[in-house]
């Protein structure tokens, strides 16, 4: 590919989702200043393999780069991002009826909070599909995991963060 | 369809993923079943919260990325992407500047310090700090001034390398703008015109003069950067 053809290819196919690109990671690093690295570093790496992107979807394709830029960053530098994820046993079958969430009572800072605390597969299901709009083929393609499991994974994203909401943080169980 | 059946179902509903037919019955158990209803109007709930614009980080106007923020994060990703790109070429080693000129050069090691927030490898204000810091560093001693008594005080200098060679890079500030100068000493039999161009908003001027070989660089208006340079003569 020559340079120049490549580079406008870049600009028009990639360089567009800067923003989305910066807000993923802003969210599952945690931080403005990592988020930076990270994203600098994912388009480093996708200009540099750029000749190996046939699709359309430069979408897709530079969220999935940043996407494990990012898990690479925050695996090297031991970063405890990651809320413990020991309550597994939430479980969906059986589970009470939520409460109904008012919109007008979101408490913004805690919705925040909760999500910065989910588990980084269900953070991430979600920011791709209420931030980015994406589909759930789009999100599998991002996250290297089938359909199924990015509709389990938001259910679980959902019902953590409706939880935390309501609050009702399910530790110990007392509604 | 029972409740079990549907529940499995809801999230894929909220998101608009179901089949036709899928999506018919869940909306005719939505109608008779009140606690999954619920669980719908959570999810909207839920959704709707997390539009508000406080959700979707924007890059901050980051010195670290670039300085030239004008409004809106469009405008930044476009400049921030621009340097991200010379950047990447510049790693990647293989970047082939549009026309390989010291212009480019310049251009190109400017964006690369705004970026990295990497604008000088000693920071003072003071011109008898940041001259001798450049001895030994370099094979000439570049001429250090400082001009705060007219608006455009020093703020250090970092070594540079343009098109191979090692060159002193000072750093001046006119309020918020940057300004970065090169200097390397002048080949013999060059020109003392002086040239002015404009490339990707930011302004140069190039001339020799005194021996040296001159680039100023900044995002500040044409207008000022040359009254600064004429300070530099």
């Amino acid at each position: 590919m020559q340079e120049t053809n490549k580079r406008a290819l870049f600009e028009s196919l990639v360089v567009p989702h800067l923003a989305a690109s910066y807000n993923l990671a802003r969210w599952l690093t945690g931080s403005d200043h990592d988020a930076e690295d990270v994203v600098q570093e994912a388009y480093l790496r996708a200009y540099r393999f750029f000749e190996g992107f046939h699709g359309a979807d430069g979408r897709s394709w530079i969220l999935a780069i940043v996407r494990n830029a990012c898990y690479t960053f925050v695996r090297q530098n031991r970063r405890k991002l990651v809320a413990i994820d020991d309550e597994v046993a939430e479980l969906r079958d059986g589970r009470p009826t939520p409460e109904a969430l008012r919109l007008a009572d979101v408490d913004r800072m805690l919705l925040r909070e909760a999500i910065q605390a989910l588990p980084e597969e269900f953070r991430e299901a979600i920011i791709l599909r209420e931030l980015e709009g994406l589909s759930y083929k789009e999100i599998g393609a991002i996250t290297g995991v089938p359909i199924g499991t990015v509709m389990s994974r938001l259910a679980r994203a959902r019902e953590r963060l409706e939880r935390a909401l309501a609050g009702r943080v399910s530790r110990g169980g007392a509604a | 369809m029972t409740c079990d059946q549907a529940r499995v179902l809801l999230d894929a509903f909220v998101d608009n993923e179901l089949g036709v037919s899928d999506s018919v019955n869940v909306e005719a158990h939505l109608k008779s079943c009140a606690g999954c209803l619920r669980v719908v109007e959570n999810h909207q709930a839920l959704r709707q919260a997390m539009q508000d614009e406080s959700f979707y980080f924007q890059p901050r106007p980051a010195a670290r990325l670039i300085p030239v923020m004008k409004g809106s994060g469009r405008v930044f990703a476009a400049v921030a992407i621009a340097a991200s790109l010379l950047i990447a070429g510049f790693l990647a080693g293989r970047w082939q500047p549009r026309d390989n000129t010291a212009e480019q050069a310049i251009l190109d090691s400017h964006l690369r310090a705004l970026m990295s927030g990497h604008l000088a490898d000693v920071e003072s204000t003071d011109q008898h700090t940041v001259k001798p810091w450049f001895a030994g560093k370099l094979d000439f001693s570049p001429p250090v001034n400082d001009f705060a008594q007219q608006g455009f005080p020093l703020a250090g200098g970092r070594v540079d390398s343009i098109q191979g060679r090692q060159v002193a890079a000072l750093m001046y500030r006119r309020n918020r703008h940057v300004i970065n100068v090169y200097v390397w000493p002048a080949a013999a039999g060059g020109t003392s015109r002086t040239d002015k161009s404009s490339n990707r908003g930011y302004n140069i001027i190039h001339w020799s003069g005194s021996g040296f070989e001159w680039w100023v660089i900044s995002d500040l208006n044409s207008g000022e950067l040359e009254q600064f340079s004429a300070l530099l003569r």
